[in-house]
């Protein structure tokens, strides 16, 4: 687990690398380009103790940046504790990329589907995914999405990604996911 | 404990379309009366294997936890009319009561079938009834003479000739997943499919009169809860707001739906009108509230809220404005309640330790009893007599139906023969 100060750290080599701008890693495409904030760069760079997933990562928004899997946009689940609908720091962090983008494309549309694991009640569950799904729909709001662009689909514990009864399988399954439409 | 290993209902000849429910019984049956079932005596037509009252009669008995019936090997002789009976000798064995019967196919689809039930010790007849019957409605038959027993024997109404609705899912290797949603009888047998999807199907809930079937299905992409007359196969769109539609419950005089709607941002409790749709919010809380039930006299909802933190159970008074009460205090996760349909007890999911089981909760004393030992028990729903719970729970990672009795004593599995099964929902009557 990284300690807190690693994650601001990062954060805080994340916002250099975005102020400086490094060389476009994806050359974008010419309606980004011409938009305001349409910064591209890597998150992280040489030097961040403790590897985050995200280090190393491109950022760039233009159109087809999400479907890059250097992107940090192509990083499109969430996970969550149990019973909880609270967002990690990296995450957090992954989030704001994809806000931006959609605040960049606003044609572009995206479903955010919410799950647990199975433990615990379906109906219960169905809530929590809900929340969870609404946690990532507030921070994409931040970053200047529009509502309009977002539909939340609540599935609790139905459509489980790894089929196991154990904590590996349901660490898996306790996530949000970012589907582009 | 002894344990019981008994499989009671095995096939599915007579309808070769539909997966049916077998039962095991898995544990029990201490204190357990014994009662000896003479196979009937069929004429005019041989015994129909898919419609072998005896059987059938036995495994609901056996079921209800509280009677043992004698194994068929081990009967000590097979009177058929009462004056044959020696009860010195069914006496001498222990058993308490005994039952005889037969089936006369009087025409091309009549059937009158004839049971009696004696009391061994006072050697006399306590009950005895005639019907006429249908090929198609003889298993009912059966059943409604497990009730008569059942209620002669217990004082307390039978349960067994009514439906249970609960949801199948299926996968298969490189296609979508297949739920369905089925209607059987309490035995699993005579399963209907009303509804079958790729997209999940939830919360399934009978009205009061046993005619409709409530639930959430995923069908359009997006969560909606629908009504469905079991009969018409009449479908209505109930609710399908923005953020979830979930936890369809009846009230009790059928003419209202309590759900869980998040079209405010956040899970709250409305009840709606069925036949206006009219909404009125009850909750209004930044925590998860959901999953209601209906108190018998339609005073109060009980309902699940994380306003504490974690999942615990409220009692909601639905005209007083008051807030909601908390009711359980025992363990970090208590959710998912069935409101006995006398109103005294509450059955729902207690996880503990990682551990999530079936318990009671009896609200006059707020005493807690867990009733089975988990790991994933979950949708506990009472039996209209109270006496029995159905809830789903695990069997070596696969989901089944199992039912436990409300004292805790008896349990017993439904599994499927394939796929998976859950969230049961037991009938008040039939309809």
């Amino acid at each position: 687990m990284k300690t807190r100060i690693q994650q601001l750290g990062l954060l805080a080599v994340f916002v250099g690398t975005l102020i400086i701008g490094c060389a476009p890693a994806t050359k974008p495409d010419d309606a980004v380009v011409a938009e305001p904030g349409a910064q591209v760069g890597t998150v992280g760079g040489e030097g961040v103790a403790g590897a985050s997933a995200l280090q190393g990562m491109t950022v760039s928004y233009d159109r087809n940046a999400i479907n890059d899997p250097k992107n940090v946009l192509s990083i499109k689940t969430i996970y969550f504790e149990f019973d909880s609908s609270d967002i990690s720091e990296d995450d957090t962090e992954v989030l704001k990329h994809h806000g931006k983008y959609l605040s960049l494309h606003n044609d572009v549309k995206i479903r955010l589907e919410g799950h647990t694991d199975e433990r615990g009640t379906r109906e219960y569950n169905v809530a929590l995914a809900d929340r969870r799904a609404q946690a990532v729909k507030r921070l994409l709001l931040f970053q200047g999405a529009s509502s309009a662009q977002i539909t939340i689909i609540s599935y609790g514990e139905e459509k489980p990604a790894a089929l196991g009864h154990d904590e590996a399988s349901w660490k898996l399954n306790r996530r949000a996911e970012l589907v582009y439409e | 404990m002894k344990h019981w290993f008994l499989m009671l209902l095995i096939g599915c000849f007579s309808l070769p379309a539909h997966a049916v429910l077998k039962i095991d019984i898995t544990e029990g049956v201490e204190g357990a009366a014994p009662i000896a079932i003479i196979p009937f005596k069929w004429s005019g037509t041989a015994m129909l294997a898919d419609s072998d009252i005896t059987q059938i009669v036995n495994s609901d008995l056996a079921r209800s936890g509280k009677f043992s019936p004698v194994a068929e090997k081990d009967l000590l002789a097979r009177p058929q009319r009462p004056q044959d009976i020696h009860f010195k000798t069914w006496r001498v064995s222990g058993v308490d009561h005994l039952v005889i019967g037969s089936v006369d196919k009087t025409s091309a689809d009549r059937f009158k079938v004839d049971f009696r039930l004696f009391n061994v010790y006072r050697g006399e007849q306590v009950l005895g009834y005639s019907f006429t019957a249908t090929r198609a409605s003889l298993r009912t038959t059966a059943h409604q003479i497990s009730d008569l027993i059942f209620e002669k024997l217990t004082g307390l109404p039978g349960a067994f000739d009514a439906r249970i609705a609960y949801v199948t899912s299926q996968q298969f290797s490189g296609k979508p997943p297949e739920y369905k949603l089925q209607v059987a009888d309490t035995d699993g047998y005579n399963p209907q499919t009303l509804l079958t999807s790729n997209e999940p199907i939830m919360s399934p809930v009978w009205s009061p009169d046993g005619s409709k079937v409530a639930y959430v299905s995923f069908e359009t992409g997006l969560s909606a809860i629908y009504t469905h007359d079991i009969h018409t196969g009449e479908r209505v769109k109930m609710a399908a707001f923005k953020g979830i539609n979930s936890a369809p419950a009846w009230s009790p005089d059928g003419k209202a739906l309590a759900m869980t709607l998040s079209k405010e941002g956040n899970a709250d409790i409305y009840i709606m009108s069925i036949k206006s749709k009219s909404l009125r919010r009850m909750t209004k809380h930044w925590a998860i509230d959901t999953e209601p039930a209906w108190m018998p006299d339609s005073k109060s909802l009980i309902f699940t809220s994380s306003r504490s933190g974690k999942p615990q159970l409220y009692r909601l008074s639905l005209d007083s404005g008051a807030r909601p009460k908390r009711i359980t205090f025992e363990g970090r996760y208590n959710a998912n309640a069935s409101v006995a349909y006398d109103g005294k007890k509450v059955a729902f999911v207690h996880g503990k330790d990682g551990l999530y089981s079936i318990a009671v909760l009896y609200l006059d004393t707020g005493l807690m009893q867990v009733l089975t030992e988990g790991p994933l028990d979950e949708s506990p729903d009472f039996a209209p007599n109270g006496s029995m719970i159905i809830f789903a729970s695990q069997d070596r990672g696969r989901a089944v139906l199992a039912a436990v009795s409300t004292d805790g004593r008896n349990k017993q599995r439904l599994a499927l023969s394939d796929g998976e099964v859950r969230e049961p929902s037991w009938a008040a009557e039939r309809n």
